[in-house]
């Protein structure tokens, strides 16, 4: 009984979300800061994954990444809704409903032409962004301080609440995902990256398995973004930018597709690169994250996830 | 009115022909290697920043002025020279046969090394290099003023476009190389040196890339960030012609210079996302490319 | 004028690819029930004509009625919903999961009501799964990767995916070819025996004359695109043209 609990989805989750939070508490601030950018991008990582399974890489999730942080700082600038909880989840909605909306034109490409067709939206978009004024173009407009259920948080404990608040949607989310993932259709989507055709004579739809996880990675890509937003407290068109969508890339590709925590461990690993070289070495992160990114790939080619489960695997069999 | 039609006409062929030899490149190493090499703007990069170290050197050693060509060229084949085992032998070459976007990932983190690279070596500060500018003088067409310099790229690239294309197809090491593109397995079996023909294609593609970027140098203040546009719109260029086709990168370059130039004029609000614009229409409305033709699976 | 036991009906159909003739004014009516192979030298249009009942090539001219119903303009994904499954000559099966992974997904496509929420291998699927291997004859390899599965067994599984869904119809692609020559008759016959379902309707491809006598009441000979013989087994094998054009002039080939 204690072991099926462990190998329970819901009660790993629920164990993995209080240790962070608890963590939360005696760690530096800036590293809880660091912490929900990487949840921010873990979680369009996550969108990227979902994709993945079906065998797509989106090279274009600055897209919905772009959307959802616009979303959310547009509705506390204009609308003056600051509630950080509702901004994350109007975000995921919102976003996910665009990339409903296109992701029937999106749904029919292929390889390489997916990944280029999703790459010139967010450009499109980014091009678009730089040039409306209004919205501080492409120095881009900074965000109001957030509130939780009507409470605005004293500055110094800001960063904890949001951390927390993130590790919570993110948990839930995470459980939605891998259940999805487990279930038959989150199956036939893992049939889909191997052998379209066969699907087909099946009696399964490829185009809908791609129109569903289509529309999961633009939900969560626009929860993330909305997230960095508000971490951030600011907002600009480089959300939109391909090489944000490099590193969104590289988070899923890191991770593998096999594993949900796997996922949010690369975005900290990422995070924690970036800030480090970027303190230690301001004018060179750029060459240190791109060693970074070429070591991993050429030591752990399929990803942190498939080396768990190897792992796992191990310990079980022993 | 038709002083318009030529300004738009020239402004759109002479953009083209600079993209086309960065695109020639990119596309060639593509259809040879299948890769998408993100990089690509990283080395245009550094041949417009060796070009802009080479020749002041040059022009303080008082040679004749005409000779400065050919200090372009070197300073391009010179990248081309150090680049090229570095990342094919050195490090894309652990990447062969697998997925396509592993590697574009791959070239795009090489990408990022190539664009602190140049920090390192060159300093955040901008290098001009206008003097070979001067070099062919003015023309004018009535009321229009063109440097001579520009208008001698589009000469350049119909030469790189040509020569390339009559080398792949008139020659014996071309049609080798044509048949790697075909099947790099069976080539493999004829006794194709595949490994030698990847260097080989690399070495081109890399070469283009630098030679854009030294042609470019005298028109433009060599600086940090130059490579970024140049990665997105020759993907744009390659996506719209077909990825892979030359006379599919002739097409995207035109295309999109044209498209541009015209957008400059007519409206420049849309400069900026206008090929964006036109790549994402043609993918959506030819999803390969305008040269590739759809393949029928065979079960 | 559709007669209710006319299960498949091919009208006129023609079919060309440039200047090959693939097929030429096909007329064929398959009842419930039959077993039907179909013969014919590489190119005749034998896998063109399956190609084309499943939706995956489409006629130039005629059409193709299930069960009564045009299902000419329909996809092979529709089709196969409709009740007509076919295995491939070259096994379609997802590599890098296991034999069992593979029919859980055959399974998945075909429940109408899949949720997202539950897990796949529920006990329900499982015993269902369990119950297909053993109908052929698979449960040693049930977790084996199927990339690393020889030849008749990759067949096999190929077959038993098609089968999951209960159609029809099941149209076989070159049931034997590619397996060794000993493996065969066993491999045949373990097909047979896992096709013996009620009323299911079999059209299947072969070469091999052995198999065809064997496992076919009704054979359907194909010489370049065209229907050169249709009728029961004895009668088309020895008919003069077939031998000609398709068997050789030797019946059948001694083994």
């Amino acid at each position: 009984m204690p072991l099926k609990l462990l190998n329970n989805v819901f009660f790993q989750s629920i164990f993995l979300m209080s240790l962070l939070v608890v963590v939360g508490i005696f760690i530096p601030n800036w590293l809880v800061f660091v912490i929900t950018k990487a949840i921010a991008y873990g979680l369009v990582g996550l969108g990227i994954i979902t994709l993945m399974r079906g065998g797509l890489v989106s090279f274009g999730q600055g897209f919905v990444f772009g959307i959802g942080g616009y979303t959310a700082g547009l509705l506390g600038t204009q609308a003056g809704l600051t509630d950080a909880v509702l901004l994350l989840f109007i975000s995921f909605i919102f976003t996910g409903f665009v990339g409903l909306i296109i992701a029937p034109l999106l749904a029919r490409y292929r390889d390489i032409f997916f990944a280029m067709l999703s790459l010139a939206f967010s450009m499109v978009l980014y091009g678009i962004l730089i040039k409306i004024d209004a919205i501080g173009g492409s120095d881009g407009f900074v965000l109001p301080e957030s509130t939780y259920f009507g409470i605005k948080p004293s500055k110094e404990y800001a960063d904890y609440i949001l951390y927390v608040v993130s590790v919570i949607m993110t948990g839930i989310v995470s459980i939605l995902l891998r259940y999805y993932y487990d279930s038959t259709p989150g199956l036939i989507a893992l049939a889909v990256r191997e052998n379209e055709l066969r699907v087909e004579y099946l009696g399964s739809s490829a185009f809908n398995v791609t129109v569903l996880n289509f529309t999961i990675a633009a939900g969560l890509g626009g929860m993330g973004g909305a997230l960095n937003g508000i971490a951030l407290g600011h907002i600009d068109p480089e959300f939109t930018y391909w090489t944000t969508s490099g590193e969104f890339v590289f988070i899923s590709i890191l991770a593998g597709y096999l594993s949900v925590p796997a996922v949010f461990l690369a975005a900290l690993l990422l995070e924690l690169v970036r800030s480090f070289s970027g303190r230690y070495f301001p004018d060179t992160w750029q060459l240190i994250l791109g060693v970074f990114l070429i070591l991993s790939i050429i030591f752990i080619p399929s990803g942190i996830g498939s080396f768990f489960k190897q792992l796992f695997d191990k310990l079980k069999n022993k | 009115m038709i002083d318009e039609f030529l300004t738009i006409f020239l402004d759109g062929a002479i953009y083209a022909s600079w993209l086309f030899i960065v695109a020639l490149g990119l596309t060639f190493v593509f259809g040879v290697l299948k890769i998408l090499n993100i990089a690509h703007g990283g080395i245009y990069a550094l041949g417009a920043y060796s070009t802009a170290t080479l020749v002041p050197i040059f022009y303080s050693l008082g040679m004749p002025d005409q000779l400065v060509i050919v200090t372009m060229l070197i300073s391009a084949l010179a990248v081309a020279i150090v680049i090229t085992p570095i990342m094919e032998r050195g490090i894309l070459r652990r990447f062969y046969g697998q997925d396509e976007v592993l590697i574009v990932l791959v070239t795009y983190a090489i990408y990022l090394v190539l664009e602190d690279v140049q920090k390192i070596i060159w300093g955040m500060n901008s290098l001009y290099v206008s003097e070979p500018r001067e070099l062919l003088g003015a023309l004018e067409f009535g009321s229009l003023y063109y440097v001579g310099y520009d208008l001698a790229l589009i000469g350049l690239a119909i030469f790189c476009g040509l020569f390339l294309w009559l080398v792949l197809n008139k020659t014996k090491s071309g049609k080798i190389v044509l048949a790697v593109i075909h099947n790099p397995e069976i080539s493999g079996c004829m006794g194709v040196n595949i490994n030698k023909v990847y260097l080989a294609a690399f070495f081109v593609g890399a070469f283009l890339a630098a030679l854009a970027g030294s042609f470019t140098a005298p028109l433009i203040s060599v600086q940090v960030g130059i490579s970024v546009a140049v990665v997105i719109e020759s993907f744009a260029v390659v996506i719209i012609g077909g990825l892979g086709s030359i006379p599919g990168a002739v097409i995207g370059a035109l295309i999109i210079g044209m498209a541009r130039a015209a957008c400059v004029h007519k409206l420049p609000e849309a400069e900026i996302f206008i090929m964006y614009f036109c790549m994402a229409g043609m993918l959506i409305f030819r999803p390969k490319g305008l040269f590739q033709g759809a393949q029928a699976r065979k079960i | 004028m559709s007669d209710k036991s006319n299960l498949l009906r091919a009208e006129g159909i023609n079919k060309s690819f440039g200047a090959v003739i693939a097929a030429k004014d096909i007329n064929i009516n398959i009842q419930k029930g039959e077993r039907v192979s179909l013969i014919g030298s590489n190119g005749a249009g034998k896998t063109t004509f399956m190609n084309m009942v499943t939706g995956y090539l489409k006629p130039d001219t005629g059409n193709i009625f299930f069960k009564g119903e045009n299902i000419t303009p329909l996809n092979p994904r529709i089709i196969t919903q409709k009740g007509i499954s076919r295995s491939f000559q070259i096994p379609q099966i997802f590599e890098p999961m296991s034999a069992w992974e593979n029919l859980l997904v055959a399974l998945g496509t075909s429940k109408k009501n899949h949720s997202y929420f539950r897990n796949a291998r529920s006990k329900e699927n499982s015993d269902y799964i369990d119950e297909i291997l053993s109908r052929f004859s698979l449960n040693e390899f049930a977790h084996r990767q199927v990339s690393e599965l020889p030849g008749g067994v990759r067949k096999l599984l190929d077959i038993a995916m098609a089968l999951v869904r209960k159609p029809d119809i099941l149209l076989l692609d070159e049931p034997t070819s590619g397996v060794g020559a000993e493996e065969k008759y066993p491999l045949m016959d373990t097909i047979a025996k896992a096709l013996s379902v009620e009323n299911l309707t079999v059209i299947f491809v072969e070469h091999d004359m052995d198999i065809v006598q064997n496992y076919s009441e009704r054979v359907i000979a194909f010489y370049q695109g065209e229907i050169i013989a249709d009728g029961n087994c004895d009668n088309v094998l020895n008919d003069k043209n077939v031998q000609e054009f398709v068997t050789g002039k030797t019946q059948v080939k001694a083994k």
